[in-house]
């Protein structure tokens, strides 16, 4: 059995929220436990001093000293979980200088959340596997070249997709939208395999992600099993070809959306959003819907319009909608709402995730998103800078496990 | 004897002081000692479940976070009961633990509007001080009644 992986909690009111045993369980989970570190008064006083940021709250200044312990390596841990009250505005200016602080000082994986009285351990599940996956794997994610015959399954909320990849090579594709998971898997793998003209016993590796990562990978025999944000960064810098040096990826997904910086191919400081659905794919799928074109006709029809001509600035999908329904009713151009919707979506990532990663380039987008030409757009305006958009973004999820899959080859 | 609330709830010096003095102290301990040894509740470490913040409701609104909310329903049935108060301004952050800024701010308002004797002292930064402070709250808490309230 493997050593379970020391996850350091930095924290103020989870004990009082009711939802440390949430956050226990999750770690438990993913086999790692979660502690305090344990540090003298004086080194809690020295660290916030030192730190510089005068916050009231004491266990707040208590997280700051521990923040400082780690970094000077008088705590012994391999990962950091920061967790604070949503809605406390002096815990979020800590939680993100913190996460920073850790991210820029050492080497540890950190990942934040603000939680309410109603997170439960399968919130917290993928966060907490991404951070064990990053101690725990740091030679898998290393990989930086596809080898043998592998596949990727990528089972997600709105889409399930397949790569098959051989020597490095993307040697075919699947892509269905997910209706009853295994049947929709097992779909995208029979065109994966048509497309590469394989069969199953050909392939020496498979890896699944995703929501249905779990009963897709029982159903393969997957060697890999493997939450999507550390297999979405390593799959978006393989393919985008920075796999050196800093990146950032942006996947907007159809029902969570993840903002990854990425330092050599492994991810470093990640947000994973999905508060609301006004800010993720599902709202494109909305509006392509109210549109009466296919998801595919949206960022085109969004490239010739004007965003700015369309109020719409919802945190909600109902709301959003209600904004894109009035628009029309008064007159506005389709493209015009196209644009709009797009841009929407993209300022919202902006403002609620995208705030909480340090901005590193080239930025990275991907998953099925990424081809909406007009939210590529529309993100790019707002960051200024230019997106980059890897061929075959969309198969993002499935090429990462293909890829990490293949350390799992016999011989490997 | 009155039901004096400590601020901060967590002063074991405070708490026995008040005791010392022949008052009943209301603090952490109390609110704390009566969700541990409730049978049932499997959270921990505080045996807090979600449902305290949803009990917090009383106090603080829906708006306010979940931790607060927590707090609040520790402290505020305490608050309620309380027939005076010693609360130390500026205390050292050592000096009754830790706790969440916020939530001390709203502890601090209700006491203040319950229209029931309150001494506010600052914390003591020397000796002298020192020696002034514990000599402020005994001279309050002797003019407390000393008979049962109830």
């Amino acid at each position: 059995m493997t050593e379970k992986v020391r996850i350091a909690q930095l924290s103020c009111g989870p004990e009082y929220s009711g939802v440390q045993k949430e956050i226990n369980d999750a770690a438990a989970m993913v086999d790692a436990e979660v502690f305090f570190p344990d540090i003298m008064l004086d080194d809690v006083r020295e660290g916030f001093e030192s730190f510089g940021l005068d916050v009231r709250s004491p266990d707040l200044k208590l997280a700051i000293g521990r923040a400082k312990a780690l970094v000077d390596g008088k705590i012994d841990a391999d990962a950091v979980f920061i967790a604070t009250c949503f809605r406390c505005a002096e815990a979020a200016i800590v939680r993100n200088e913190l996460r920073r602080y850790i991210h820029e000082n050492s080497s540890l994986p950190v990942v934040s959340y603000s939680f309410t009285e109603r997170t439960t351990a399968g919130t917290l599940l993928t966060r907490m596997e991404a951070l064990t996956t990053i101690a725990r794997r740091r030679a898998l994610l290393a990989r930086e070249e596809q080898e043998g015959i592998t596949m990727g399954i990528d089972s997600g909320s709105s889409t399930t997709k397949a790569v098959v990849m051989k020597d490095n090579e993307i040697v075919g594709t699947g892509w269905l939208p997910t209706t009853e998971v295994l049947k929709s898997a097992e779909g995208v793998v029979d065109l994966a395999l048509a497309e590469a003209g394989l069969t199953m016993n050909d392939i020496q590796a498979i890896g699944t992600t995703g929501y249905g990562r779990y009963l897709v990978g029982k159903r393969f025999n997957a060697q890999l099993v493997q939450e999507e944000l550390t297999v979405n960064s390593k799959g978006a810098v393989y393919l985008a070809g920075s796999q050196h040096g800093p990146a950032t990826v942006i996947d907007i997904g159809g029902m969570d959306n993840k903002a990854i910086t990425v330092q050599d191919g492994i991810p470093g400081m990640f947000t994973m959003g999905g508060i609301c659905a006004g800010a993720s794919g599902r709202f494109l799928e909305m509006t392509a819907k109210r549109l009466g074109i296919d998801i595919t006709e949206l960022g085109p029809l969004a490239m010739k319009g004007m965003g700015e001509k369309v109020p719409m600035n919802s945190y909600c999908i109902v709301f959003g909608t209600q904004s894109l329904v009035n628009a029309l009713a008064e007159g506005s151009s389709r493209e015009d709402v196209a644009a709009a919707a797009c841009h929407s979506v993209a300022e919202q990532v902006f403002e609620q995730q995208l705030q909480e990663v340090d901005i590193k380039e080239p930025v990275i987008m991907v998953g099925g998103t990424s081809l909406i030409q007009g939210l590529v757009y529309a993100m790019g305006q707002l960051l200024q800078t230019e997106i980059v958009v890897p061929h075959h973004s969309q198969y993002i999820g499935a090429v990462g496990c293909a890829l990490l899959a293949s350390g799992f080859v016999k011989g490997e | 004897m009155a039901k004096v609330f400590i601020y901060p709830a967590t002063s074991l010096i405070l708490s026995d002081m008040v005791a010392r003095f022949g008052h009943e102290p209301l603090g952490s301990a109390i609110g704390i000692r009566e969700r541990i040894q409730t049978p049932g509740f499997e959270s921990p470490p505080l045996q807090i479940t979600p449902e305290e913040p949803k009990k917090g409701l009383k106090w603080a609104a829906v708006e306010v976070p979940s931790g607060v909310r927590g707090r609040m329903a520790v402290y505020g049935p305490l608050i309620e009961a309380a027939e005076a108060a010693v609360i130390v301004r500026d205390p050292e952050f050592a000096f009754g633990c830790m706790g969440c800024a916020r939530t001390n701010e709203l502890i601090l308002f209700h006491l203040r509007n319950m229209g029931i004797p309150v001494l506010e002292l600052d914390y003591p930064e020397s000796e002298d001080e020192g020696i002034a402070f514990v000599a402020a709250i005994r001279e309050f808490l002797n003019g407390l009644p000393k008979e049962a309230s109830e």
